[in-house]
């Protein structure tokens, strides 16, 4: 179970999320949904700590989140797996080198500079790769492969880690409708079969109701909704943000940044 | 203020906005026009003082130049045609200006070590020090901050003058070459590496950071790939140049061809004198080609 409790981050002036009190049990697809500049990825990264709290406290199964240091900042890291808009691969290296990664935290410093990783640690990457179809993959670098490829490769990475929460942020903002859909059902598969929270961004409504059993409506750095995907309805959503359903992801739309 | 044109029919008709933007740009160029040519008068006026205070007068130069013309004549060897190709007993041959080849192609090859083991040196310091110095990857800025200090203070010492405190300290011979050349190789090269790694993307660090890695794997997998690149070709760069230090660091006794040449142009051995730097000239010419060739390769392969 995850609790946030008023969680604040502000960047000068400026209050980027805004007194966010939330508890996440065990195991749910949460999407959080707001226009652009509303506070998701903010939010999204205090959670694992890329971006440090002005404010507020995360709890996670009773540990405080916010207070820890080194080492066991690192393990909370590789806890919560985090999947970013643009992959944030190493471009350079090969796909299996990019998925063993994930298992950086829990080996030693010197055998994973000199990339000498065990046949056990190949072959469980190579099995994660299998599962997205992209096994055959394994040895070409990382930007020879499409978007919706890098982004199930990010996955792969994610679970290396053996997390037990995955944080995406917008996912699927820089893929076309059909990848979106694979990379999309690829989360909904962590989250069904391996039983992992996932918490995921997202500006298109109609991905967040299809794939998660809870939204979270944010605006202006707050939490505006709440509630099931039954109860977000377009007349909830036009007395929420003031614009009708179809304008809401147009200006929420940062240009794309991969082709 | 006249401004150029401005008596014509269409002028004196044009828009207020015309004129008055045309009168601010004559005025700003007149103000840019104003500072160039202070700048100038500036910059001619520190030309002269240090001109003046590192007394090369024109009278000097004109004594000194024809000086220079006869030293290239005297070290010019005597060359016959008949006798070009004859062995080293026979005046006027190749053989017999490089009478001393073999002697002098082991202090090339002592030469060309020196600078590999510099080299070599220099990079696996200056490394980790780019590392600290890049903005992106130093775990904090006042680290950044000492380490850049710290590479400048490396590089601005000449490697002659490592070269000499190391020859007082180790002694003469080529490890105290080895060690200066080193130490200015490690100021430069960090420096260099360290702008080659800010240049990089921040998203594989990012991509490191949260899958829980320590600060040395998030150097090594988000920062590193993406630099190595420049990283190499600033490598090989620096080999060129510090073969060319390494040939003139033995005049402080610090190993190398440059002992050699020291001596002979001490003892006036001119012959000997244009034998040496043709030697050397060749090997540098020989080292550029071949590093520029790699270095080619490299960026495509890369
Ligand atoms: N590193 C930063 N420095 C300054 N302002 C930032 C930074 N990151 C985000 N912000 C600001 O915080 C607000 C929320 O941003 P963000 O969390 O990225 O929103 P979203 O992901 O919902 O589009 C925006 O107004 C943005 O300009
Ligand atoms: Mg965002």
């Amino acid at each position: 179970m995850l609790e946030l409790q008023g969680l604040t981050r502000r960047f000068g002036a400026r209050t980027a999320v805004d007194g966010v009190s939330l508890v996440v049990p065990a195991g749910q697809m949460v999407g959080v949904i707001g226009r652009s500049g509303a506070g998701k990825s903010t939010l999204l990264r205090m959670l694992n700590r890329l971006t440090e709290p002005s404010e507020g406290r995360i709890l996670a199964a009773g540990r405080d989140v916010t207070t820890m240091r080194g080492h066991a900042l690192r393990g909370w890291r590789a806890e919560c797996a985090m999947i970013f808009q643009q992959f944030n691969l190493v471009q350079r290296l090969d796909v299996l080198t990019n998925v063993l990664i994930g298992r950086l935290y829990h080996r030693g410093t010197v055998s994973s500079l000199l990339k000498r990783f065990s046949a056990e640690e190949r072959a469980e990457a190579l099995t994660t790769l299998d599962r997205f179809d992209l096994a055959e993959a394994a040895l070409q670098r990382a930007d020879t492969l499409s978007g919706g490829q890098q982004q199930r490769v990010a996955i792969a990475r994610a679970l290396m880690q053996r997390p037990r929460l995955i944080l995406a942020d917008e996912p699927v903002a820089s893929l076309d409708p059909r990848n979106a859909t694979v990379v999309m059902d690829a989360l909904a598969r962590v989250n069904r079969e391996d039983g992992l929270t996932v918490m995921v961004n997202l500006h298109h409504l109609d991905i967040a109701r299809r794939y998660c059993g809870r939204i979270i409506g944010m605006s202006q750095g707050r939490v505006v909704f709440d509630g099931t995907p039954a109860e977000l309805t377009s007349d909830r959503v036009r007395t929420l943000y003031g614009v009708a359903e179809e304008e809401f992801h147009e200006s929420a739309d940062e240009p794309a940044l991969v082709a | 203020m006249s401004v150029t044109g401005a008596d014509t029919a269409a002028w004196r008709s044009a828009r207020p906005a015309v004129i008055r933007g045309e009168e601010a740009f004559h005025a700003a160029r007149r103000s840019r026009r104003r500072a160039t040519l202070f700048a100038m008068a500036v910059l001619a006026l520190c030309l002269l003082v240090s001109a003046w205070m590192s007394e090369a007068h024109p009278v000097r130069l004109a004594e000194g130049l024809p000086r220079i013309g006869e030293y290239f004549a005297r070290i010019l060897p005597t060359l016959h045609w008949s006798t070009l190709f004859a062995g080293t007993e026979t005046e006027g041959s190749l053989a017999f200006w490089f009478y001393r080849i073999d002697d002098w192609l082991l202090l090339l090859a002592e030469t060309a070590n020196m600078a590999a083991v510099a080299t070599l040196g220099g990079i696996v310091a200056a490394l980790p020090l780019a590392f600290l110095a890049a903005r992106n990857t130093a775990p904090t800025p006042w680290t950044a901050t000492l380490a850049r200090r710290f590479l400048e203070a490396l590089r601005t010492v000449p490697s002659v003058v490592y070269a000499l405190i190391f020859v007082w300290a180790f002694g003469v011979g080529a490890l105290a070459g080895v060690l200066a050349i080193a130490l200015h190789t490690t100021g430069a090269l960090g420096k260099l590496f360290a702008e080659a790694i800010e240049n990089g993307d921040h998203r594989p660090w990012d991509g490191m950071v949260a899958a829980g890695a320590n600060w040395m794997e998030c150097c090594r997998f988000g920062a590193l790939p993406q630099a190595l690149p420049s990283i190499l070709s600033y490598s090989l760069l620096r080999f060129e140049e510090n073969l060319r230090s390494a040939s003139v660091i033995g005049f402080v006794g610090a190993g190398g061809i440059g002992e050699e040449l020291y001596k002979v142009i001490s003892f006036n051995y001119y012959e000997e004198i244009s034998a040496i730097i043709v030697l050397i000239m060749l090997a540098v010419m020989a080292i550029d080609l071949t590093s520029e060739q790699i270095r080619h390769r490299l960026a495509g392969a890369l």
